[in-house]
């Protein structure tokens, strides 16, 4: 069943974004396909690039997409970093413009609480289920069927 | 019987109940720009065919409210919407249009078999005015006001009956 | 003919799971003394409704096979034209047949625990056999109400509509069965689980008949959680082996779900301890399967352009899902404080650890199942969210590392009551490989925390888990003790694998002319030249690139950049160099001008390890599954023996 998601949404991407894609004649953005010079930008171009979605894709990231807005949103990350821009300012323009939906990095925002809320819940429940254990040892009720 | 045991049943319940409720909704698959009520960014763009002007932001600014229309040559929907484009013209729209990633002599060709509706063409060759604006894909129509604000955003292509929907926001738009 | 065989042998099978469900349930109401009359028909109506259902995949099959036109699956689904090898594939390469096979591996399984299992009370089996009836019953109205597979065109169709050579690829033709087929084994532990509820007898006895099933389950989903892994690394040609896409997550949860189920059934095999735990794990591994199979057939996640997905099958499954588990967890509601209280332990024990074990991994299923549907719940108030690796990568790992921490130990640990002292020796083991790692890793920095924890714990746990061995004979081990050392050795080399790929991966994205040479790692590729190659429905450019590891020799690769007319799309086949550390990816993109090519290279080292881990998992699963039934069927024979014994000394 991966196997044919992952197909369709390969063929739903190409199909979607392009039109048909071989029609399109213009050569891809300057940097969509092409790195930065310089290793640090490049690798802070690539780490935020792994944090915003294809907006025209399932589930894949503006790095790994062949779609041309994908590839057009890479040269716009790519040449605002090398000129000088700070990863979380683009990150925060493109939220502007998309809302939520561009960024995989996750916020605390009055839409996104409950994610988090629910890793401290579940520390603070599998804290105590095994607390419970322990602390009373063999003599524990079989606290693991109450939860 | 112990209260605990029911909490699943409650939780599996809720899931039932939500993933109901979204079959019935129907699907909203567009990516809504976040931009509409802000002006729009600065850009100039070059003029993408001969025989009209380019697009600047500038050009949004002289209390006339427009239709931008977002869109490419290489695009499907694009001509099929071309029509429309050419009914809302003949009914007094003024559309402006930016060319995303196109070639001057493909603009020219989809111009010259399906029409041309725009009094002015910008070339986007970095999708600039495109992230700029919040638009996700081709083609999109906006509606600015007189003061460069964003006022009405349509996703995907415009059908007949979009038509009065898109001169009603520019009536809108003009007050 | 054969279409209306099948149908009528779906009729049947429908007809016997239903009486199967009605004299199970009989049967458990009559009063402890007495016996219902139905009761005898439960075990033959499971055998003769799993051979009847396997009687109409076969139909399906042979329809394929003989691409009967006139049926209208086939002439959707197939082509005259297609080698033998697809046209049967196709069977189950669509919704209907997909089904069908789904109901057909049920209840053969159906018919196989009527046949062989005697070591449950026979009304806790006949309850069980009622479940699987109930279930199975839902599936067969599906089928024959909303999604027949025999149904007859008015006039046969000329030729068939499925010669798609993409849909011909022998992964995918093989993958959704692998699935399919864990996730119907999971309903075999579910009804078992239903079974011992509804007769309040959550035995030993039960963990062990339910044991091999879920062992079963797990082995399927692990093979095909891997490959599909690994199918999307080298199709989608960017590199990247698992995405948190909600499909993939489809897949993980029941596999999550059924891991805990696995370890927790140890525990109550071994000690009968953690029982309503087990049930309640029992209902949740088929659950996931459900709501799995419901997220990828109702397309209620996905986005963009999805394939047209068919609203009334979404609300079949998602109302077969709520008869089974709704009525599954309030049975479980009402029962569940019942069901005596199990042994006790201490915490430092093997029951302990386990338990450990089970709070992570259902605390990541959690994460995985909420994360997964909380871009439903915010679409339902209109807010668009995304949730994907940046979220699913920490926070699982939140619960990840301290399981494989007590993973350390664990295994070591004796049943009911231990002592760590006892393992010193181990621990100073273990703590010390712990130590050397930490240091390496800051030694190699910067990398990344995730990354770096998995490169600390992986070599320890590698050497941890074959611990075990320790001062045991070898050759007197039991295969389940070698399955588990396995398995867990697996999980080791996964991590490595996973930690490397994400700590060390080089990437290099450039545009070269041919006869130019590009550096990636260790490697040096040279674009020798471009050249066209068209395939039955496809034209190509194929990259022909001459690739040398640290100057070495010369290896040819030729990565090619398709694109198909019908339907129009391109993809990319990459080029993969396995060596022993790592793979080379090599990937062939558009022109770039002045004569230039985009080449998309990365050197990953040590990548494969995350699916030769994948397969180690999955082999340690197949040793304990091979050890348990052997271990069972000595334990019947013996049985018997013993019983034979005493009838000839009262003769």
């Amino acid at each position: 069943m991966r196997l044919l998601r992952v197909l369709i949404v390969a063929m739903a991407c190409v199909i979607a974004v392009a039109g048909v894609q071989a029609q399109e004649s213009m050569p891809p953005a300057p940097y969509a396909y092409r790195q930065l010079d310089d290793p640090e930008q490049e690798a802070k171009a690539q780490a935020l690039m792994e944090t915003l979605r294809c907006l025209k894709c399932q589930s894949q990231s503006i790095a790994d997409s062949d779609a041309s807005m994908a590839g057009d949103m890479r040269s716009d990350v790519r040449m605002r970093i090398a000129a000088g821009e700070d990863p979380e300012a683009i990150r925060a323009w493109l939220m502007e413009r998309y809302g939520d939906y561009v960024s995989y990095k996750p916020e605390v925002s009055e839409t996104t609480w409950p994610l988090f809320a629910l890793p401290v819940l579940l520390l603070a429940f599998a804290g105590l289920v095994l607390w419970r254990r322990m602390g009373r040892g063999p003599a524990a009720r079989e606290g693991k069927g109450e939860s | 019987m112990n209260r605990w045991f029911i909490l699943p049943l409650v939780l599996f319940l809720a899931f039932v109940g939500l993933a109901g409720y979204m079959l019935t909704k129907p699907k909203d698959e567009f990516v809504e720009s976040r931009m509409i009520g802000k002006p729009l960014p600065e850009f100039a763009l070059p003029a993408a065919a001969v025989d009209r002007p380019g697009l600047a932001t500038r050009d949004f600014r002289d209390g006339k409210p427009r239709l931008l229309n977002i869109w490419a040559s290489w695009c499907i929907p694009c001509a099929a919407e071309a029509p429309q484009l050419e009914m809302l013209r003949r009914q007094g729209a003024d559309v402006v249009s930016v060319a995303i990633r196109d070639r001057p002599e493909d603009v020219a060709g989809f111009l010259a078999q399906y029409g041309n509706p725009y009094s002015r063409i910008g070339a986007d060759n970095l999708s600039v005015v495109q992230l700029g604006i919040g638009s996700s894909g081709v083609p999109e129509t906006f509606v600015i006001d007189g003061q460069g604000i964003i006022r009405y955003q349509h996703i995907g292509d415009i059908r007949p009956s979009d038509v009065p929907t898109l001169l009603e926001k520019l009536q809108e738009a003009a007050k | 003919m054969a279409a209306e065989l099948g149908l009528a042998a779906m009729w049947l099978a429908a007809a016997l799971a239903a009486l199967q469900l009605v004299a199970g349930a009989m049967a458990m109401n009559a009063r402890a003394d007495g016996t219902s009359e139905l009761a005898p028909l439960v075990r033959p109506a499971a055998v003769l409704q799993g051979l009847l259902a396997a009687f109409a995949f076969l139909s399906l099959i042979y329809l394929f096979a003989v691409t009967d036109l006139s049926v209208k699956l086939v002439a959707l689904n197939s082509h005259s034209a297609k080698p033998l090898i697809f046209k049967v594939a196709g069977a189950w390469g669509n919704h209907e047949g997909s089904m069908l096979l789904w109901v057909t591996v049920m209840s053969t399984a159906g018919a196989l625990i009527a046949l062989v299992e005697r070591r449950l009370p026979e009304k806790t089996m006949q309850a069980t056999l009622a479940a699987q009836g109930f279930v199975a019953l839902g599936f067969y109205a599906f089928l024959l109400f909303s999604s027949n597979p025999f149904e007859r065109l008015p006039t046969p169709a000329l030729e068939g509509n499925g010669l798609n050579p993409l849909l011909q690829d022998i992964g995918l033709a093989f993958h959704p069965p692998t699935l399919y087929f864990g996730y119907v084994g999971l309903s075999v532990a579910f009804s078992f689980a239903v079974g011992a509820l509804l007769t309040r007898q959550v035995t030993p006895d039960f963990a062990r008949a339910m044991r091999p099933w879920i062992l079963g389950a797990w082995i399927f989903l692990t093979v095909g959680i891997t490959a599909g892994s690994y199918w999307a690394y080298y199709e989608l040609g960017w590199g990247g082996w698992w995405f948190w896409d909600p499909v993939e997550n489809a897949s993980l949860m029941p596999w999550l779900a059924a891991t805990a189920l696995l370890h927790s059934a140890s525990v109550l095999a071994a000690r009968d301890a953690l029982r309503t735990w087990t049930i309640m794990l029992g209902v949740v591994a088929f659950s996931m399967s459900m709501v799995g199979t419901f997220l990828v057939r109702s397309g209620i996640l996905t986005s963009v352009h999805a394939f047209a997905v068919d609203p009334e099958r979404g609300t079949f499954i998602l109302a077969l899902l709520a008869i089974y588990i709704g009525g599954a967890l309030a049975v479980f509601a009402f029962r569940a404080g019942t069901v005596a209280e199990g042994e006790r332990f201490s915490i430092t024990s093997r029951e302990g650890a386990l338990v450990v074990n089970n709070v992570m991994l259902s605390a990541i299923l959690a994460i995985v199942l909420v994360g997964t549907l909380y871009p439903l719940l915010t679409e339902a108030f209109d807010v668009r969210v995304s949730v994907g690796p940046p979220y699913f990568n920490p926070v699982s790992a939140i619960f990840f590392f301290p399981m494989v921490a007590v993973l350390l130990v664990g295994p070591l640990l004796r049943w009911r009551r231990d002592s760590l002292a006892r393992i010193r020796p181990s621990l100073v083991i273990v703590g010390l490989l712990l130590l050397v790692g930490i240091m390496v890793a800051l030694l190699l920095s910067p990398i990344g925390i995730l990354p770096g924890l998995g490169l600390v714990f992986a070599p320890a746990l590698a050497v941890a888990s074959v611990l075990p061995l320790r001062g045991r004979s070898l050759r007197r081990l039991p295969l389940a003790t070698w399955g588990m050392v396995v398995a867990h050795l697996g999980i080791a080399v996964a991590l490595f694998g996973m930690a490397s790929e994400s700590a060390f991966s080089e990437e290099r994205l450039v545009a070269v002319q041919v006869g130019q040479t590009a550096e990636v790692g260790p490697w040096k590729v040279r674009l020798d030249g471009i050249q066209p190659v068209a395939g039955p429905n496809w034209t190509a450019l194929q990259g022909r690139m001459f690739a040398s590891y640290q100057g070495g020799r010369e290896i040819e690769i030729d990565p090619q950049s398709r694109s198909f007319w019908v339907p129009p799309q391109q993809t990319t086949e990459s080029a993969l160099v396995t060596r022993w550390n790592g793979q080379l990816y090599a990937v062939v993109g558009n022109e770039a001008g002045d004569g230039k090519w985009q080449l998309r290279l990365w050197w990953k080292p040590f990548v494969t390890f995350i699916w030769y881990g994948g397969l180690l998992i999955a082999l340690g699963g197949l040793l304990a599954l091979v050890g348990r039934v052997i271990a069972d069927l000595k334990r019947r024979h013996a049985k018997g023996r013993v019983a034979q014994r005493r009838k000839e000394a009262k003769a």
